[in-house]
């Protein structure tokens, strides 16, 4: 069973190629829309050194996933997390990014705190960093052990992954960060966490507990779930994407969930078939979050601004970044014939398989993932019809939106690469599947080839007679899309231009359209008992019947950050101020600390 | 093969072709019951001739995106079409989906239509494309669980098994009637939308439409009929399990649909338009009985 054995400095088995795949397809055409993005707007010195941190930050991110033990592993983490650091605070100008960055580097040392722990109780009962001892290490570790570590581990990994309570720094560092950054962060860097959740968990790890995956399941649905929610309530077209991460993440939580839940199962294609749709969805959200990020760059370059509530009818002004985000979002809202929808199917399958398998009060919970999952991708579609449709439809609301011109070459080459990708890992489904199976496979030490594949059609074929077919769907729809245009261009009929339906009372213009706070109304209402919705006016009148001004804020609340992250930073403040009285600034003072902790030290070593 | 394949798209041209009628159908009885003469039940059949011959007026804010709508919307519901088996279990195209891409297939049709609302910058498409979106995302968990349900009662989420439901099963009829609340829902029927207002403020689905005439609108109504007896053909799979063979099958079919739209033509009058998140506990209702469904196939009822 054993392929690759776990010794030596570097690994190269199927999970660590995969990874290098998925870096690769995400960070070249963001490289290449960087030259466009970047170099206009800043100094030659500034875009060299971003270019170093860019290949610093890919470079650690390789690393990473090639790494053979536990230091290296966490040397290239630490190297990965600082260099996306200083990409995030590269507007440093702007107390924005600034404060962005301080957020990010607090949460994610917080999440590698915990990863050394855990490594720490590993190297304690392998006595080495190599991989392969520790895994013959976990085998003779006591359960409670194993237990500390898989909890250690997940709120390490869940931290940079951006599962929900512990995605408060995405929202923050994605819009902080340039265009072609957040791309990378958002499609790539988050899934080397779950690169770390797969291979500790499922290689290293091996076979735990049930509840190991009853929690990945349970922390996928909340943040799949309250990630859309928040995406709904955000009209910043960055932050929007961001909080679509943490529902991503979620999605691909679910598939890893289920196939930990049933790894000890008789049954292996339920495993298989989440982890390959955990799998898919993970390079799938790569693929279209970054497309998406750059995307939001170019629209953010022509206007200006990342609010949409200031754009509007951009489709017209900027025909390519139109196309290359429509497709980005009919990819992340699972709409076939693109990739999402591929990615969702097989996890809804690998749901429908632990279904059919499971008994009892799991069978219940499982559909109630389902659910989730459901009202999840119902959210998404709806959250993007909203991006889309007040970013790039209708009338200009602001004047900048009015100017907007096309982006570089550049840019529109690194969009459209990986457009086409986001199309051809949908229609072409069929031909990607065997290669994720097999990483699947030897991801989870299953020897045989459960599924036959063709090239036009993703099919489940021995275990259930079902399949999908994106490219039938493309030729139908291609099929009727052509009668029908023959049929117009074979017996024409006069299209009238003329003004929108306005009750017949006047000339509608863009301050009639639906905005975006408008369109999320009925969520912020749906979804009040969470977000805690609520309203700022202000009426500056001249008399009891004249209003000269009035303003009108609607805001929602966060509550993890309201009621869980600044009482803890408030708690830190008020203890650092406590303390303040042993730092009052002697040096005299500060030797004497030095010396009784030498001292003390000292004692130490002696007694024990 | 090819014979089948034939078939196949014999059928799909037979759902096309009956589902304006299966609105007629409703339309009339639905007027009959409120003693009125009503129109005849061939009438959605003139208004498509109607409509196609007709010129189109087209607002100026628009861009391809609503052009490209009305075939992007008919294309995905006819691509359903290929996935029911309707005059025999092996008459549907099995590589192309299964259950489950129906529903994803449908919400393709829906993003273009709430992105062609928004596309002619009026208030009127704006309102009905959010109401759209946030009655079909809640009504998504119903939708799917209930799917679920059928299939683990069947073993599979093959059409082919779903539409060969042998007699009645308790849990198999209480997610039927979870899935024929969120068919009303997703046919834009009273209690949740209304297809006879003529009251902007008030619409859902006519609001998307509002800025289309002539052809496209034709194309767009078309869609709503097929979508509808696609809804209808489900459900009739459930409430009348009885082996389909190729012969008769299409009579038989017939007079399923007709019973189901008398049922969607009672409860039409004898309820009253929801406000609009009173929608959220209907659909919510729709998911609790969905999930007690699954309760009870868990007991083997």
């Amino acid at each position: 069973m054993e392929k690759f054995s776990y010794t030596g400095l570097f690994l190269f088995d199927g999970l660590s190629c995969f990874f290098l795949v998925v870096i690769a397809l995400v960070s070249i055409p963001s490289a290449i829309f960087s030259i466009g993005y970047l170099s206009p707007c800043v100094s030659k010195i500034k875009f060299s050194l971003a270019n170093i941190l860019l290949v610093f930050f890919v470079f650690s991110m390789s690393m990473v996933v090639t790494s053979g033990n536990l230091f290296s592993f966490l040397v290239f983490w630490e190297l990965m997390s600082l260099s996306s650091y200083f990409l995030v605070v590269f507007e440093h100008t702007h107390q924005r990014c600034v404060r962005a960055g301080t957020i990010y580097l607090v949460m994610t040392h917080m999440g590698t705190a915990f990863l050394i722990a855990a490594f720490a109780i590993l190297y304690v009962h392998a006595g080495s960093f190599d991989f392969g001892a520790v895994k013959l290490a976990v085998l003779s570790m006591p359960q409670d052990m194993r237990n500390i570590v898989f909890l250690l581990l997940f709120i390490g990994f869940g931290t940079k992954a951006g599962v929900v309570p512990l995605h408060i720094w995405l929202p923050y560092a994605h819009p902080a960060a340039p265009a072609h950054v957040s791309s990378l962060m958002s499609g790539v860097m988050i899934k080397i966490a779950i690169y770390g959740m797969i291979r500790f968990f499922i290689m290293l790890l091996g076979v735990g507990p049930p509840w190991w995956g009853i929690v990945i399941l349970v922390f996928g649905a909340a943040s799949c779930l309250i990630g859309v929610i928040y995406a709904l309530m955000d009209h910043d077209l960055k932050k929007l994407l961001a909080y679509h991460s943490v529902e991503n993440i979620g999605i691909i939580l679910l598939g890893l969930g289920i196939a930990m839940v049933f790894k000890g199962y008789p049954v292996t294609t339920i495993v298989l078939l989440g982890m390959s749709g955990a799998l898919y969805h993970l390079v799938n959200h790569g693929l279209f979050k970054g497309l998406l990020f750059l995307c939001s760059g170019s629209v953010a370059k022509a206007c200006g601004t990342l609010d949409i509530e200031k754009m509007g009818g951009l489709i017209k002004s900027m025909p390519v970044t139109a196309v290359c985000f429509l497709v980005g979002a009919m990819g992340i809202s699972a709409l076939p014939p693109l990739n999402g929808f591929v990615s969702e199917w097989l996890t809804f399958q690998a749901f429908f398989g632990a279904l059919l398998s499971s008994q009892g009060g799991l069978k219940i919970f499982m559909l109630i993932c389902v659910a989730v999952l459901a009202l999840t991708s119902g959210l998404a579609a709806a959250c993007f019809v909203k991006a889309f449709g007040i970013t790039f439809l209708a009338l200009p609301r602001s004047r900048a939106a009015q100017e907007a011109k096309e982006s570089s070459l550049s840019m529109k080459v690194g969009m459209g690469i990986l457009a086409v990708l986001v199309v051809l890992f949908g229609i072409g489904c069929g031909l990607i599947m065997p290669y994720i199976c097999q990483v699947a496979q030897e991801v989870l030490g299953i020897e045989n080839t459960l599924f036959s594949f063709n090239w036009f059609s993703l099919s489940l074929a021995p275990i259930s007679p079902i399949s999908i077919s994106p490219i039938i769907f493309v030729f139908i729809l291609a099929a009727v899309s052509l009668v029908l245009l023959a049929w117009f261009v074979l017996s024409p009929r006069k299209a009238v231009p003329c003004n929108t339906w306005d009750c017949g009372y006047y000339v509608l213009g863009a301050r009639n359209e639906y905005t975006a706070t408008a369109y999320s109304k009925p969520f912020r209402i749906a979804f009040s008992f969470f977000l805690l919705p609520y309203r700022k006016v202000e009426k500056i009148r001249d008399s009891f019947y004249h209003v000269r001004s009035f303003t009108y804020q609607t805001h929602t609340t966060k509550i993890f950050k309201q009621y869980f992250y600044d009482p803890l930073v408030g708690f830190t403040y008020n203890v650092a101020h406590k303390l303040r009285w042993l730092q009052p600034g002697s040096i005299n003072l500060y030797i004497s600390y030095i010396f009784i902790a030498l001292t003390i030290l000292i004692l130490a070593l002696v007694i024990l | 093969m090819i014979e089948k394949t034939f078939l196949i798209i014999i059928q799909a041209v037979f759902l096309v072709i009956l589902a304006p009628l299966i609105s007629g159908i409703i339309h009339k009885l639905k007027n009959n019951l409120r003693m009125r003469k009503g129109a005849s039940v061939f009438q959605p059949y003139y208004n498509f001739v109607k409509l196609i011959a007709k010129d189109e007026v087209i607002s100026r804010n628009t861009s391809w995106i609503f052009r490209a709508t009305p075939v992007i919307v008919l294309g995905s519901v006819f691509c359903v079409c290929f996935l029911l088996p309707v005059l025999h279990k092996s008459f549907f195209l099995g590589p192309l989906g299964d259950m489950l891409a129906v529903i994803f297939v449908f919400s393709l049709g829906r993003f273009f239509l709430a992105l062609a609302a928004l596309d002619a910058a009026g208030s009127f498409g704006g309102m009905g494309s959010s109401r759209e979106v946030f009655i079909a995302s809640f009504a998504e968990p119903a939708t799917l669980v209930s799917i679920f349900v059928l299939g683990l009662n069947c073993g599979s989420l093959s059409p082919s098994a779903v539409a060969s439901l042998e007699g009645w099963r308790f849990s198999s009829l209480l997610c039927g009637s979870a899935l024929g609340m969120v068919a009303l829902a997703e046919t834009a029927r009273i209690p949740v939308d209304n297809q006879e207002t003529h009251l902007e403020l008030t619409m859902v689905h006519e609001a998307m439409v509002l800025e289309y005439s002539g052809r496209s609108l034709a194309l767009l109504e078309l869609a709503a009929h097929i979508k509808q007896i696609i809804f209808f053909t489900i459900l009739s799979w459930v409430f009348f399990p009885c082996p389909v063979n190729a012969v008769w099958g299409w009579a038989w079919f017939i007079i399923k649909l007709c019973i189901i739209s008398v049922f969607v033509a009672v409860t039409e009058i004898s309820l009253a338009k929801m406000r609009l998140f009173r929608v959220l506990d209907y659909l919510g209702f729709a998911f609790l009985i969905a999930i007690l469904s699954a309760v009870f196939a868990l007991i083997g009822m």
